[in-house]
């Protein structure tokens, strides 16, 4: 059976074999490159996007990839130029970043960390991919921005709305531009008060992971703060599909709110279920039954179709925002316009912050005059900007965080078309949603100091 | 040589020259080439590779030898990956003790699925083993949050204890895994004209201990205990009869085997410091099971090829988009283009599982023995020319 069979050819053999096993390690150096990981040398400088191309985010994730095109072809002076022209920073001219033609690679995060991740990974070390874009899931942002923390490459978040984004998982090479979930709560709460009234009884239905429970903390925080109750709150696989079982407790629980803080194909799932359990033509309390969904958007608003009528919620941006609010959101019509033309139906929320979070890397690349990390990082930081459709804006130095007006949108009662489906109730402005960075829903991490990698 | 037989020892040095050579293997197609979409050779892939392999050959112990499908297989994987985060956060950064706790606790965890699952055999041991991998799930996904972070993944902070290492490096980050100083992620990058390969720290890491894995396997593979898992598998009735408990002996491959998963979960989270329930979900286990069976299983190589080449799929077909089939098809006219396009666009990019399962299909009903079995028949068609000319029959028995 074993046999030890010593020969002079087999001694060398496995000599040579066991020696260049345990030389390669040593010969390995930590400085492959000098300055930053993936400097571009050629001509061209490739950004990676990578967006939830399945799962229950996958509209959103389809909606992101096409502003990116979009961005991309701006940037490289290709197509009518879009927000270029209304940004207020003039740092780009359509001639790629720093003169370097832009290309992009796409992934797919299935709307996991793991998978993420892996995606992520290959974009950076297989085709050098300088920034890392996209998002739909705070999960998935939270990981993916860490790793481009480890790796050192930006990360500019797409669609991520938990707190936990800039607040306790913060990271000094992460950069969020969309809202947040404390600041829906904020532009939320008067607007709920002014509808429904000071003495409410509401139950949560909660996705089960970061975005869901800083949302929840968040709302329940704000209402509370108005006079209601919370009855109870219900944490939700978020790979659910079917919510019947989630609903039926609502009934009895003699709360007369249920609060959904549900995204993308389980909002639409649950809302689906809650009004064919008859919630919203339902008396508690003496009160009319009222359902709120605290982040909603078009695309959520389709898939729901006319359940989604009368419905409150908060938008980060909206395509009818400059129509409708006035030249203060400018940008807003001239991405529509491009956007339209390419594609043939007005962008989401999803596909504006995206496009704005492209355009803003690239205008700080442009102004550092680098691609390194840490230098366009300083220029992000505490950096004043209008002209992207969400009006005045500042991406805030203390943690990455952009803050600008929200709005508070409902379904329409009786849309014209498809495409609008949600109308703009009352813009909040700045102020209302502003937070001390040390509040204690963003406590508990720090931004570190920046990574440029190798 | 090892106390190995030649043809064993053959085949070890083979995996060996592999593994050490894999940089370059992988990435055959010069970086500036329209090819280059193909090159697999960058560190995240290979680590992939051969952590999956690692993950593959435990499987094969006990799936291969004694016949035992197990559907729950993830859920070690997971779990070594969890004790590995924890042992980042609470005691150092370095890989060793994550890695030997990551192997211990999924040990345990075997021994008590195994020793409840085990009672049954057949299809019953299958559902009880996906029954406890997806209880393994829901638990990390939703009830154990304080453990494992839910549905978000379990992550390094700055402000972990780390009492054997630092909790902050010394430029404000998060420190890095590494082995006694060589950091994981440092790579060695060679510019060879137009090629680049990368020689990564942690690739390695892996890679020696899959050797090792593969020896073990071969060892137990030829050892009498090797072979009471066989009869097992041949007769279990029979080996009743003559008055033998085979369940000790199944016990013992159910833990080897979850101890290999545990040593892959512990690997991947030592590469990147992240684990997520999802890793514990039931197509993870599935996945092991395809590898397995696709590279065929109860040979010993088998598995490490059938890990590589759903892997290979997973990460380098998934990203084919229609920008990349548009180039490639740039040459024909453009209604011909698009057509190009339509029809070959649903089997790359997310279709890649599509394409994964036609293959799959293809190698079960023409290759039962998996992708081994058609290594055999081309090196048999090879071998009977020789024989015609040479009348020895010394080389016959094809490698397992």
């Amino acid at each position: 059976m074993s046999k030890m069979n010593l020969t002079r050819r087999g001694v060398i053999k496995t000599g040579a074999v066991a020696g260049a096993g345990l030389a390669l390690p040593t010969y390995l150096s930590a400085a492959a490159h000098s300055g930053y990981t993936n400097a571009p040398t050629g001509d061209t400088v490739t950004l990676g996007f990578n967006v939830p191309q399945s799962g229950p985010y996958a509209d959103e994730g389809a909606d992101e990839l096409r502003a990116f095109e979009l961005a991309v072809e701006h940037l490289n002076g290709e197509g009518d130029g879009g927000m270029l022209s209304t940004f207020s920073s003039k740092a780009l001219d359509g001639t790629g970043i720093l003169g370097k033609k832009v290309t992009f690679v796409t992934g797919d995060t299935q709307t996991k960390s793991d998978a993420a991740r892996a995606s992520a990974k290959s974009m950076i070390e297989k085709d050098g991919a300088i920034m890392i874009s996209g998002g739909s899931s705070s999960g998935v942002a939270v990981a993916v921005q860490g790793l481009c923390q480890e790796a050192g490459v930006v990360f500019m978040a797409g669609l991520t709305h938990s707190n936990d984004t800039t607040g306790k998982d913060k990271k000094a090479n992460g950069f969020r531009h969309f809202f947040n979930a404390y600041m829906s709560a904020a532009a939320l709460a008067p607007v709920l008060k002014n509808l429904y009234g000071a003495d409410r009884a509401a139950y949560h239905l909660t996705a089960d992971y970061t975005w869901g429970w800083t949302q929840q903390e968040s709302i329940q925080a704000a209402t509370e703060a108005l006079g209601w109750r919370t009855v109870n709150n219900v944490l939700t696989p978020l790979a659910a599909t079917d919510f019947s079982s989630y609903i039926t407790p609502v009934l009895n629980s003699g709360a007369d709110v249920l609060v959904l803080n549900h995204y993308g194909g389980n909002m639409v799932n649950s809302l689906t279920n809650a009004v064919q359990f008859g919630l919203r033509d339902k008396q508690v309390n003496g009160k009319n039954f009222e359902i709120v969904v605290p982040l909603y958007s078009e695309l959520m608003a389709k898939g729901a179709g006319a359940n989604i009528k009368g419905i409150v919620g908060s938008q980060n941006w909206d395509w009818k925002l400059e129509n409708q609010m006035g030249a203060k959101y400018t940008g807003t019509n001239a991405f529509v316009q491009s956007f339209g033309n390419k594609y043939g139906f007005p962008p989401s929320q999803a596909a504006q912050t995206c496009y704005a979070q492209t355009l803003l890397y690239a205008d700080a690349a442009a102004r550092a005059g680098t691609f390194n990390p840490c230098a366009i990082g300083e220029a992000l930081a505490g950096f004043e900007f209008d002209g992207l459709g969400n009006g005045p804006t500042l991406y805030r130095a203390d943690d990455h965080q952009c803050f600008k007006d929200v709005l508070v949108v409902k379904g329409a009662e009786n849309p014209e078309d498809e495409f609008h489906l949600v109308e703009i109730v009352e813009v909040t402005p700045t102020e209302q949603v502003t937070y001390d960075p040390n509040h204690p829903m963003f406590a508990g991490g720090a931004l570190g100091a920046c990574n440029p990698g190798a | 040589m090892f106390g190995l037989e030649k043809k064993d020892a053959t085949l070890l040095l083979i995996v060996a020259v592999l593994t050490m050579c894999a940089p370059f293997i992988l990435n055959p197609f010069p970086s500036d080439s329209g090819l280059a979409q193909f090159n697999a050779g960058y560190p995240d892939l290979m680590q992939r590779f051969v952590i999956f392999g690692i993950f593959a050959i435990g499987f094969n112990i006990l799936f291969g030898l004694t016949g035992y499908l197990s559907f729950g297989h993830a859920a070690f994987l997971g779990v070594g990956s969890y004790s590995a985060v924890w042992m980042f956060k609470l005691l150092s950064m370095n890989v060793i003790p994550a890695i030997l706790l990551s192997v211990i606790v999924a040990g345990a965890f075997a021994l008590i699925i195994g020793f409840v699952s085990l009672r049954r055999s057949g299809i019953y041991f299958s559902i009880l083993t996906l029954a406890f991998a997806q209880m393994s799930f829901a638990l990390a996904y939703s009830v154990l949050t304080p453990i494992t972070n839910g549905e978000t993944g379990l992550q390094l902070s700055l402000n972990d204890p780390r009492i054997l290492g630092t909790s902050i490096s010394a430029d404000g980050g998060i420190p890095v895994t590494q082995l006694f100083g060589i950091e994981m992620r440092s790579t060695y990058a060679m510019d060879v004209g137009p090629w680049l390969f990368q020689f990564n720290a942690g690739y390695y890491l892996c890679a020696i201990l899959l050797l090792l894995a593969f020896y073990l396997s071969i060892r137990i593979f030829r050892s009498p205990f090797g072979l009471m898992l066989r009869a097992v598998k041949s007769n279990q009735q029979r080996m009743n009869y003559t008055g033998l408990n085979a369940r000790p002996y199944t016990l013992a491959a159910f833990v080897i085997s979850g101890m290999y998963a545990g040593l892959a979960g512990g690997l991947l989270a030592s590469m990147d410091p992240l684990a997520g329930a999802e890793r514990m979900q039931w197509t993870a286990s599935g996945e092991v099971v395809l590898m397995t069976i696709l590279g065929g299983a109860g040979t010993l190589i088998g598995p490490v090829l059938g890990a590589g080449f759903i892997k290979y799929f997973e990460n380098i077909f998934s990203k084919i988009n229609d920008n990349v089939l548009h180039q490639w098809f740039a040459f024909m006219p453009d209604g011909l283009e698009d057509f190009m396009v339509t029809i070959v666009h649903p089997f790359v990019g997310k279709g890649w599982s599509l394409t994964l399962g036609l293959m799959f299909m293809a190698v079960v009903i023409f290759l039962p023995g998996g992708l081994v079995e058609g290594g055999q028949k081309i090196g048999k068609l090879f071998r009977r020319k020789k024989a015609a000319e040479d009348t020895s029959p010394a080389a016959k028995t094809p490698a397992e």
